[in-house]
């Protein structure tokens, strides 16, 4: 699972959470692999991302490299830039772990790239 | 601005024909371009139509699956000698520059439900005393058409581009390596792609995934895909092999590996196993494109997951391994959700359209007979409206006072307020980038 995806990820339609978000994650297996560049999709989905939580999961799974707090200023023409978000959200492959919703603890396990979230029928 | 249009064959596979004209016009849509049509379209693998740039027919073609190729036609008859004489009086200059003297061509002769030998073929090209080579720059198609009806036009046209007919065979579901028993046909695959008119960087969302037909189709036409599915087995690929010569599927069968396989990789974001009727997207994500293929019931179960039982809980030690219940999900509730789900998460192409036909004048004595709209500027445009009056008004009626219409001063000065805004942020915008870029240089 790639870090884009789980920005956009809430765990909110369980029975009893209100927010469900941002998912907390464990990793036990991350796979950095070559993504081809392409600087104008990475423009366009910067200002749609939750850059906080965004940076904070790059933290949390021990890939932040050197990517800065915020967004900068005229992002969409420094490629450097580009360059690192593109990284974070693309390149960047938790393999094995889990997603944990914030309000009830409750576990999804990723397998093999895939996270699982099919609740219980007790659940929903 | 006057354009000047030249005339084309357009001619399609005779395939999915239900799909050719819905193709056709969201990729003249998608790509803003302008083609008139010459005659109505109708079921015939033939339209002739007009294009003012031989740009616009590459750029339609370069997308396009239901077409086979694109002629500039130069003329059609229903009979040979007729052909042959419009073909004098067809304009030197506009033949001529396809006859260069260092550019070789072929004559290729097609017919259309109807089947010719070699010797038969090449009769037809002498009488039009020309020369035919093996490898040309230009090819010239001679077209012989006994289509669905008799009696139809022979054409003589110049062949500009070909559709993406190859690419059908490119993912080929007998090649491909992760297929199951609904794995979508490749051709409407990407015909769906095409209509949902995915652009370069589009992200798109397949809500029942499957084995990912879908996404590969919108993968290749750039899309950044997603896709979920309740089945869990479906997306590690353990699902019983469908092929009827496999025993077992390998280790690495799925949706990624497809698009490994394809080389769009870089295009694929990720697949979750989910329950449609409780997805987990937060409620501010906007897809570029949903497609979708969703159960009916009939070669998959149509279930969500849930249980009959009140106050059930699943107990703590059964959790680790517990399977969720499922219980019908009607066909008429996956419309629903999906409707909805649309509604929320799909981005709007249009912002700004306040047009729909309801909130046209209207009246129930008056049909509306016929709508034009004329273009007056970007934002702008008026209609020629025209009623038939097909009752006479009760008093009721007379009285009624219905009006929805907004008064066109105030929204043309709203929608005026806002360019000028966005105009003067952006010239600001350069002036600070200029400042950067120059200003050091000045203060030296
Ligand atoms: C017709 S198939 C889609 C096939 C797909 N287009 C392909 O090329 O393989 C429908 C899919 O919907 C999935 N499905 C059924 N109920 C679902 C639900 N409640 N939520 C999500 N997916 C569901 C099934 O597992 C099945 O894979």
């Amino acid at each position: 699972m790639k870090l884009l995806t789980h920005n956009m990820l809430t765990s909110k339609c369980m029975k009893g959470v209100t927010v469900g978000y941002p998912l907390g994650i464990n990793v036990s297996d991350v796979r950095v692999s070559e993504v081809d560049f392409n600087p104008e999709f990475v423009a366009k989905i910067i200002p749609k991302l939750d850059w906080p939580v965004l940076y904070n999961a790059a933290e949390s799974i021990g890939q932040l490299e050197d990517l800065p707090k915020e967004v900068i200023d005229n992002f969409e023409n420094d490629r450097e830039f580009l360059k690192k978000v593109h990284h974070v959200l693309l390149e960047v492959d938790i393999i094995n772990g889990e997603l944990i919703c914030p309000e009830t603890g409750r576990k999804f396990p990723i397998n093999n790239g895939i996270p699982n979230m099919l609740l219980n029928e007790d659940e929903i | 601005m006057c354009k000047s249009w030249k005339t084309y064959l357009l001619w399609f596979a005779q395939e999915h024909v239900e799909f050719r004209y819905a193709e056709i016009e969201s990729l003249l849509s998608l790509f803003k371009i302008d083609m008139r049509y010459l005659e109505q379209p109708k079921n015939e693998p033939f339209w002739i139509v007009q294009f003012s740039s031989e740009n616009d027919i590459k750029l339609l073609a370069s997308r396009s699956v239901s077409l086979r190729n694109c002629l500039e036609l130069w003329c059609h008859a229903k009979s040979i000698p007729q052909l042959h004489d419009k073909l004098k009086c067809f304009p030197r200059n506009l033949m001529e520059q396809h006859f260069k003297s260092n550019r070789s061509f072929k004559i290729e002769v097609e017919t259309f439900c109807k089947h010719f030998t070699q010797a038969e073929k090449i009769n037809k090209i002498e009488a039009f005393r020309a020369v035919s080579l093996t490898n040309p720059d230009v090819i010239f198609q001679y077209i012989e058409y006994y289509g669905t009806e008799a009696n139809n036009p022979p054409e003589l046209p110049y062949e500009v581009a070909s559709g993406l007919r190859q690419l059908i065979k490119k993912i080929s579901l007998k090649t491909r390596k992760f297929i199951g028993n609904t794995s979508m046909d490749p051709q409407l695959s990407l015909l769906m792609a095409n209509q949902a008119r995915i652009k370069d960087g589009a992200i798109v969302l397949d809500p029942f995934v499957g084995t990912g037909s879908l996404l590969v189709a919108a993968a290749q036409f750039g899309g950044f895909v997603l896709g979920t599915d309740i089945d869990y087995l479906m997306l590690h690929g353990r699902t019983k092999p469908s092929r009827i010569k496999q025993k077992v599927r390998d280790k690495n069968e799925s949706i990624r590996s497809n698009m490994q396989q394809y080389n769009l990789e870089h295009r694929y974001l990720d697949v979750l196993v989910n329950d449609f009727a409780v997805p987990f997207w937060r409620d501010d994500i906007q897809f570029d494109a949903i497609i979708t293929d969703p159960p009916y019931g009939i070669r998959e179960a149509t279930e969500r997951v849930g249980t009959i039982k009140e106050n059930y809980t699943v107990e703590e030690k059964h959790l680790s391994t517990h399977v969720p219940a499922k219980i019908e999900y009607g066909i008429s509730n996956i419309y629903r959700d999906l409707l909805r789900f649309s509604a929320k998460h799909l981005k709007n192409r249009r912002p700004n359209e306040d047009y729909n036909e309801n909130c046209l004048p209207s009246h129930p004595c008056l049909k509306l007979v016929a709508n034009c709209e004329q273009g007056l500027s970007k934002v702008t445009s008026r209609r020629l409206l025209t009623f038939e009056k097909i009752n006479h008004p009760t008093d009721e009626e007379l009285r009624m006072t219905h009006n929805g219409i907004m008064d066109f001063r105030e929204k043309y000065f709203i929608v005026r307020e806002e360019t000028r805004k966005e105009r003067r942020t952006k010239e600001a915008r350069i002036r600070e980038e200029n400042r950067l870029k120059y200003g050091k240089n000045q203060d030296k």
